[in-house]
């Protein structure tokens, strides 16, 4: 079992003319991945590693019965890419691209309050379910399955803690990057819950970072909600305030609100251990399980 | 990317926001000028991105010549919270009698733009809101909409703005509205707005952010973002396109990915280290990226040891190698110790091409980190 993406998962690239979209549709393909279509204005009719191009997400589904998209288009068009996505009524969309201005992202979270399409991303590395399907940029070969989930905010980051997992044996349900930006689809709480109603997924990892307050409210979640043990690392400690580390939503706000150590003490009160190197996150892992 | 006041004040005054009479200045003959134009009292501002400018000493009020030329010397070329003050804005004083706050900017947890509005302007509005919090009044925008006339005056007469001002008030509100969604700001704000004598309503600072992801649709904004950086490894940083963010440590650390590299900063400090930087090379980092960040935190000369820590994914060990040898084999002496570590996509590969003549090598994260933070303990002894 595993949460929102499987083999049956039926999946569209946007962008997958271009460079990135190629090369990563042909590794998504090469994984096990369903990838049933392409769309890119303009280049309908064209194939792409054997799979057929249309025009518009639109046709992507009343051809191929895509059900969910990829999109790796660059940020100037990302925020329509996703648009698209949504009005088509997908059941999933992953949102890759990084460096869409915030303010299209104010209005694809505002439609996406009224629509039932999920979105992950953007700013991400994706979702995958190993042995089954991964739509993004993770490198299949780290991860191995099993029951232990992960939802991360860092692309990289989340490779570390797997390659720690991994190699102790501890394999994954799913592993979801929900992406460094400050507005973003698929929060931690969504997962956290999906996670929970999973029945092979016996233990969590959340990786979060500085800047805003999800983690907080995760955290709050989790005490009350939360039955699966989690274990919890949290990126920036260092980090001074007002600087914008890396990913846009990296950030200490001027008045104190989004530090690291908020985050932590947040995990902890909700009996979360939090460890201090990606290794410590395994060990917790361990003692769960 | 955060514009100056004056930048900002430009912007604002162009879209028919009140603000003060005022001249840039870079030296002290040029502030002068100004005074002589503007007449006293005149406000003296360094022009610093750094909060508290008053406080910290950064913005006097002259009434006469010889006060303007005294806080002109003095402010001109001061460090200001570690930043070289070159250019003042020379400014009519405002004789006022109330002072209010206001803001637009991005409720990131409501997914949507947010106004502020607080009869508690001059002072930080950080501890207003952390102490008082029902001293701000706030009031949320859709998105897709934009916003409507009456929730800038809904907002303004809620936080309890005099009546016979609330409406000029709204009216900057509306047109600050305009101003962040124009130029895709990631906040805007005024403190304070101050209320005159004779009740005109006038901008006597300007807060402006512009989200840097949304620069490639303005270019004039771009070349205003030229002028604003305030460090020369910053600047740099800029031309080479990295995310950099300089600490004052003396470990350099190079990785990839945002929350693996802000990692790498944490495990330096818990291992006893102080980072230096924050330095990501993004995904698929080839040989001239690897020689550009190894550029950087070789040119900071605090750096005494460099740990470079790469996860590849799209990233390919094999091609960082190459890149980190090329670098390396440029000088007859490596300047600094680095430690490196490759893991995931072609790490092993990477690992038997780095040249370890050059080079230590570390396989995990943790060990590559110690190794970095002796070598730096070791310059320093």
């Amino acid at each position: 079992m595993s949460i929102f993406v499987d083999d049956d998962t039926r999946v569209v690239v946007q962008g997958i003319t271009g460079g990135e979209g190629k090369f990563h549709a042909g590794q998504m393909i090469e994984y096990g991945t369903n990838v049933v279509a392409g769309a890119v204005p303009g280049k309908g009719g064209q194939e792409v590693d054997g799979v057929p191009v249309y025009d518009t997400v639109d046709e992507a589904v009343e051809e191929e019965n895509a059900d969910a998209s990829v999109i790796f288009v660059p940020p100037a068009f990302a925020g329509d890419a996703i648009f698209e996505s949504l009005d088509t009524d997908l059941d999933l969309a992953v949102a890759i691209t990084e460096g869409i201005p915030t303010q299209d992202m104010a209005k694809v979270n505002k439609r996406l309050s009224e629509t039932d399409t999920r979105l992950i991303g953007p700013n991400c590395p994706g979702i995958i379910t190993p042995g089954e399907a991964k739509l993004g940029i993770l490198p299949g070969n780290i991860f191995s399955d099993g029951n232990v989930g992960l939802v991360s905010r860092s692309g990289t980051l989340t490779y570390q803690v797997v390659d720690n997992l991994t190699e102790r044996g501890l394999g994954q349900s799913t592993a979801i990057g929900i992406g460094g930006d400050p507005i973003i689809g698929t929060s931690f709480i969504d997962a956290l819950e999906a996670f929970e109603a999973d029945p092979d997924t016996d233990a969590v990892v959340m990786c979060g970072e500085i800047g805003g307050e999800d983690e907080e409210q995760a955290a709050r979640f989790i005490g009350e909600h939360m039955d699966t043990p989690v274990a919890g690392f949290i990126a920036g400690r260092t980090a001074p305030p007002g600087k914008r580390m890396g990913h846009a939503g990296a950030i200490v706000s001027g008045s104190g609100t989004g530090t690291a150590q908020s985050k932590i003490d947040a995990l902890n009160d909700a009996g979360v251990p939090v460890g201090d190197t990606p290794e410590e996150v395994a060990d917790h892992v361990e003692d769960f399980l | 990317m955060k514009l100056h006041e004056h930048q900002a004040k430009t912007i604002f005054a162009d879209a028919g926001i009140p603000v003060p009479d005022s001249r840039l200045a870079t030296t002290v003959d040029e502030a002068l000028d100004a005074v002589d134009e503007i007449g006293y009292p005149a406000a003296i501002k360094a022009q610093v991105h750094v909060g508290g400018r008053g406080k910290a000493g950064g913005i006097k009020i002259a009434t006469d010549r010889e006060e303007a030329e005294q806080y002109a010397e003095e402010i001109l070329g001061m460090d200001l919270k570690g930043y070289t003050v070159d250019s003042v804005l020379v400014e009519a004083g405002v004789d006022f009698v109330d002072e209010l706050y206001v803001g637009v900017t991005m409720d990131r947890g409501a997914g949507e733009p947010v106004l502020m509005v607080s009869t508690e302007g001059g002072v930080n509005i950080e501890e207003v809101a952390e102490e008082n919090p029902d001293a701000i009044a706030r009031e949320h925008v859709d998105p897709a909409f934009g916003l409507h006339p009456y929730q800038a005056r809904k907002v303004v007469y809620e936080a309890g703005v005099d009546a016979d001002v609330a409406l000029d008030v709204a009216s900057i509100l509306t047109t600050l509205y305009d101003l962040y969604e124009e130029n895709d700001a990631s906040e805007i704000e005024v403190n304070p707005v101050m209320i005159t004598g004779d009740r005109d309503v006038i901008a006597a600072d300007a807060v402006m952010n512009i989200d840097e992801d949304a620069l490639f649709r303005h270019p004039d904004l771009e070349d205003l973002a030229e002028e604003s950086y305030e460090d020369d490894l910053e600047r740099k940083a800029g031309e080479y396109g990295f995310d950099y963010v300089r600490l004052s440590g003396n470990v350099g650390i190079i990785g990839n990915g945002a929350g693996l590299v802000m990692t790498t900063l944490d495990l330096v400090d818990y291992y006893g280290g102080a980072p230096a930087n924050f330095l990501d090379i993004g995904g698929g980092a080839k040989a001239e990226r690897v020689t550009q960040a190894l550029d950087m935190v070789f040119s900071d000369e605090n750096v005494d040891a460099v740990v470079f820590n790469i996860f590849g994914g799209i990233t390919r060990g094999d091609e960082v190698a190459k890149g980190i040898n090329e670098a390396l084999e440029q000088f007859d002496e490596i300047p600094k110790k680095v430690v490196v570590r490759l893991a995931g996509t072609n790490a092993e590969e990477g690992m038997e091409i780095l040249n370890t003549d050059l080079v230590e090598v570390e396989k995990t994260l943790e060990d590559a980190v110690q190794r970095a933070v002796k070598n730096a303990e070791e310059v320093t002894q």
